[in-house]
């Protein structure tokens, strides 16, 4: 499973120090994490504390009549019971729409909305009395798919729009349209030998982090609030929790608490609003906890999407244009759909050349459940289509799907649908080659000498077959993944770094705001900080406000973001700690004048090797502290008629091959393997980017079998919001996952970095649909994958 | 209601304990000792797996009064638990509670500092083999998922001192991870068998 290095970084300067980058460091976390002494946020108690509870809708779009709440105020042990007439000062948040009710005022939206909060002494009396909440719903028509949202006498998700897409979506309960048009796609589809046509339906995904939403509000003596919580960007939250609270952003101190996974469900706002409420009303410390039916209602899901795919090719196995449609139903409020839906279009052709192409992408509101950012982010719905696309191509041509692929894969210098020139690696035949070269699983690994281990078969320990009936299928599918914030967003992270002499030793701090959310990102900030001013010591100080942001943990930027932001803050406090040098000991030595110096184990030496100072004797009582924000190249938004604009920062790639076994009487599916190769620029903790990518792969393999939200369309009710009903991998439905990883550096990202975390999440789904395609020879063009599409039933 | 029970080799008491309140609540908010996950209280993740007088259960199941008289055993004493049954070699529940009782009071957690080395060198920590090789083998993601895994192949390895991949995969298929992709998990529980027969 080692990695494998087939290029040079072009702007790394190697140093030596333990523990920097490049090396499998452990995490910092680890210790507190097995001995369960890490505080999640959850965790947290205080004394004097309350529980906060909150009443959702049962309804999916009403109108709300009346809210009768005295009942549930008697109660013994209540201390407040808030409803929207309660809030103090803005009613809507939002990240990109303030569009998001913080309590519903006038109508509810969606299934599970929140209408009412309580303050109680114990979660089970807040419980109670939630329940005695009376709300008289009058029902609305329900929108809940395309011809719904936009037919002529449609009634509105949201009546007065005044988002900044508003003014150019054909209709307003469509959130953002994207068409991308380069080339002739009509002219190109004569030159076709062959052309396929498919239908493609994406399931709703839960992000189902095992960390609920959660945490605690306490309220401060100069009327604000200190908020502990589990958030992917606190300085996010912060923005739009101050305007809802009516307090300056100063008044409340946010720190973040432990985060038991993220996947793009925390970038929006939870229970950090209605605990703050609850603690500003009641003078009382708040702790909130979701429950698991409660998190399922509490965070935006992945969009479900429809997309209709047509593709020509030659004889020769030349793709030649590309007309797609990507309808996502973002649901009752927009959350990130508007950007989705630009990642949709713009990645929507696949790591493929397809010069002349007719793209459209549309996020639709509904009274479906909310749904914005989940890893992978608009790639992943358009991943499952044109990988399908190229084995109905490669089947019609007779080729080899792999072969076929690499006929029409990117590389460097290619050119996206968008216009944008793929100026870095983009290694797509190469990965896909690696795939396949690797040796196949041995052929019935279930057949024991004394007959078979029914834990190795599909339907496992229920016993369900000895192997008669089963067959096996093998697919591949590779994508491409966009990584950082695209389309003209001021993407920054900031980095505070401290240098000081503790205890005779030289040591370094860093203050960041970014959210851990177990990605590794706390293991390679002391790596980088390591590797950069050459100390071994380095502490890595609690996220909070008290920093500049550092922007969000997701679409793959915190190593490349808030690791820049380190790297070039530790560069600035090089060059101070070095003048202090100079100061002190310039008159030594010349080479203090003349040579490149590095800090190297814990010393001050030449390029040449020659140790000039400690810095234990540089700093002495100095202590030198660095404040400062890092950007990435600019992007620009894409045109609104033609999709053209350099959009996107960097490109990451993936492939996966899948092995299947399919009982074909049952319709059951067992994964065997799930390869996978990445390029991933640097690796600069090896043991994190194997973690990243098989944990990637394995969300990947639930959406192909398993996993999906199930609404209710008659009345846009959530039928299985708890892990008995929504199906997540378990350790026995995952296969062993052999990680091969390149390193081909990005020369615009510091150390050649490339976001690992969301390309493995793409080509995961359609590399088992394939292998399972390959085993029973069915169409199948819906995620996921249940036994009666296997068997026809 | 007052419930009686030793955690961790310590003989606790509760009082005032609701009838629908589970051991899971009664350990994270009454006795302070929140290492055991809240994940779904539903019994379907496996993030509150304690032992029971000796067997693997899930804290949010039980009620707290069924529990009464009993032996438990959470993650956070673990280590000593492992610790007695190598030098008893017996595997009956209990043992000595050491340093680790007790939560994370917000003060402590206010005052948290990840600190560059601290798994490596465990900071004076005693862990047992399962969470040392949890942390080596690059096990804990975000970790929330990781007592509960530590408890159950813990378990499995007192009963099974060098489990197949397929018995460790049924030991824990009742433990939900969403972060590892499990590779690394069944990695940990490998090394942890290894480095104890190694010791033996």
């Amino acid at each position: 499973m080692a990695g494998t290095t087939t290029g040079a970084p072009t702007n790394v300067t190697q140093k030596h120090s333990k523990g920097g980058i490049g090396e499998s460091t452990l995490r910092p976390d680890g210790t507190l994490k097995v001995t369960g002494e890490f505080a999640y946020s959850s965790d947290m108690w205080h004394d004097e504390m309350l529980w906060g509870q909150i009443l959702r809708s049962t309804i999916a779009h009403a109108e709300i009549v009346s809210i009768d709440t005295s009942e549930a105020l008697a109660m013994d042990g209540v201390h407040a019971v808030l409803t929207a007439d309660d809030l103090p000062a803005a009613k809507n948040y939002g990240m990109e729409f303030q569009d998001t009710p913080v309590l519903a005022y006038g109508k509810v939206r969606h299934h599970g909305e929140p209408v009412a909060l309580v303050a109680a002494d114990h979660p089970e009396t807040a419980r109670r009395a939630a329940a005695k909440i009376r709300i008289e719903y009058r029902e609305l028509p329900l929108i809940t798919d395309e011809a719904s949202a936009t037919a002529p006498d449609a009634i509105l998700v949201h009546e007065n729009r005044d988002d900044h897409h508003a003014g150019h979506v054909p209709h307003p309960n469509i959130v953002h349209r994207q068409p991308i048009v380069r080339g002739n796609a009509e002219e190109a589809a004569k030159k076709a030998d062959f052309i396929v046509r498919g239908e493609y339906t994406f399931g709703m995904q839960d992000q189902a982090f095992l960390g609920p939403e959660s945490g605690l509000a306490v309220p401060a003596e100069d009327g604000g609030v200190d908020l502990y919580v589990a958030t992917q960007w606190l300085h996010s939250d912060l923005k739009q929790i101050a305007p809802c609270l009516g307090l300056p952003e100063e008044k409340i101190r946010m720190t973040m608490s432990g985060v038991g996974g993220a996947f793009g469900g925390r970038e929006d706002i939870s229970m950090q609003i209605l605990a703050s409420l609850l603690a500003l009303r009641t003078g009382k410390p708040v702790k909130m906890v979701y429950n698991r039916y409660e998190s399922f209602f509490g965070h935006v899901h992945r969009h479900p999407a429809k997309l209709t795919y047509e593709h020509g090719a030659t004889k020769d196995g030349k793709l030649t244009h590309l007309k797609c449609r990507i309808v996502l139903d973002g649901g009752a409020y927009a959350s990130s759909t508007a950007s989705v839906v630009g990642n949709a279009a713009s990645l929507s052709v696949g790591p493929y050349v397809v010069e002349d192409v007719e793209i459209e992408a549309v996020g639709l509101y509904s009274n479906n459940p909310p749904c914005g950012a989940m890893r992978g982010f608009g790639a992943v719905q358009a991943c499952f289509a044109y990988e399908a696309q190229m084995d109905k191509l490669a089947a019609k041509l007779d080729m080899d799907p792999v072969e076929f692929r690499q006929i029409n894969a990117m590389s460097q210098g290619a050119v996206m649908p968008t216009g944008q020139v793929v100026d870095s690696p983009a290694p797509v035949a190469e990965l896909l080659r690696r795939v396949k070269a690797r040796p196949l699983p041995p052929e019935q690994q279930w057949a024991t000498t004394e007959g078979s281990d029914v834990r190795a078969l599909p339907g496992g320990l229920s016993n369900t077959t000895h192997g008669e009936g089963v067959v096996r299928g093998i697919g591949y599918a590779v994508g491409i993944k966009n990584v950082g914030f695209s389309e003209g967003f001021d993407d920054y992270s900031t980095a505070r770094i401290r240098m000081e002499v503790i205890n005779g030793e030289a040591v370094a701090t860093v203050h960041t705001a970014m959210a851990e959310v177990g990605q590794g990102g706390v293991t390679i900030h002391a790596q980088i900080a390591r590797t950069e001013l050459g100390v071994q010591q380095v502490t890595i100080h609690p996220a909070d406000t008290q920093v500049g942001s550092a922007g969000s943990t997701s679409a793959g930027r915190q190593t490349y973001m808030t690791g820049g932001a380190i790297k070039n803050s530790c560069e600035l406090v090089r060059e101070q700690v070095l003048e202090i040098g100079r100061r002190k000991f310039g008159s030594y030595h010349p080479a203090w004048a003349t040579a490149e110096l590095l800090l190297e184990g814990g010393k001050v030496v030449t390029d040449g090797g020659e140790v000039l100072a400690t810095l234990t004797d540089v700093l002495e009582d100095e202590v030198v502290e660095i404040e400062e924000e890092w950007r990435h190249r600019p992007t620009q938004a894409f045109d609104l008629v033609t999709g053209q604009g350099n959009g996107h920062v960097q490109y990451a790639f993936a492939a996966h091959r899948a092995v299947v076994e399919v009982d074909t009487e049952l319709g059951l599916v067992k994964v065997v393997e799930l390869a996978v190769a990445q390029d991933v620029g640097k690796a600069v903790n090896p043991l994190s980017v194997i973690g990243q990518i098989q944990g990637g792969t394995v969300q990947g393999l639930g959406v192909a079998v398993m996993e999906e939200i199930i609404v209710d369309p008659k009345t846009a009710k959530v039928r299985n919001p708890s892990f008995t009903d929504y199906l997540l991998p378990t350790i026995l439905d995952t296969p062993t996952i052999p990680v091969d990883y390149l390193e081909l550096a990005d020369p615009n990202a510091p150390y050649g970095v490339r976001g690992i975390g969301e390309a493995p999440t793409l080509s995961s789904t359609p590399a088992v649909l394939a292998a399972i395609r390959d085993a029973t020879g069915l169409e199948l063009n819906k995620t996921p994958v249940r036994p009666e599409h296997l068997t026809g039933t | 209601m007052r419930v009686n029970f030793t955690v961790n080799g310590r003989q606790q008491e509760a009082d005032d304990v609701w009838e629908g309140e589970s051991l899971l609540y009664v350990l994270r908010e009454r006795m302070g000792l929140p290492g055991s996950k809240n994940a779904c209280e539903q019994g379907e993740c496996g993030s509150c797996t304690v032992r029971l007088n000796g067997v693997p259960v899930c804290s949010c199941l039980v009620a707290a009064g069924q529990a009464e008289g009993s032996e438990i055993v959470t993650v956070e004493g673990l280590a000593d638990y492992a610790k007695q049954r190598r030098h008893e070699a017996a595997s009956h529940p209990g043992g000595a509670c050491g340093s680790v009782c007790g939560g994370t009071s917000l003060q402590e957690a206010r005052m948290w500092q990840a600190k560059g080395t601290d798994s490596q060198t465990g900071e004076g920590t005693q862990l047992s083999p399962i969470q040392q090789a949890f942390i080596d083998a690059g096990a804990v993601q975000c970790g929330f998922c990781t007592p509960g895994l530590l408890v159950a192949a813990d378990e499995l390895l007192e009963r099974n001192a060098s489990p197949s991949d397929a018995d460790i995969r049924e030991a824990l298929s009742g433990n939900l991870c969403r972060c590892t992709g499990y590779e690394k998990i069944l990695d940990a529980v490998r090394l942890a068998a290894a480095r104890q027969e190694e010791t033996v």
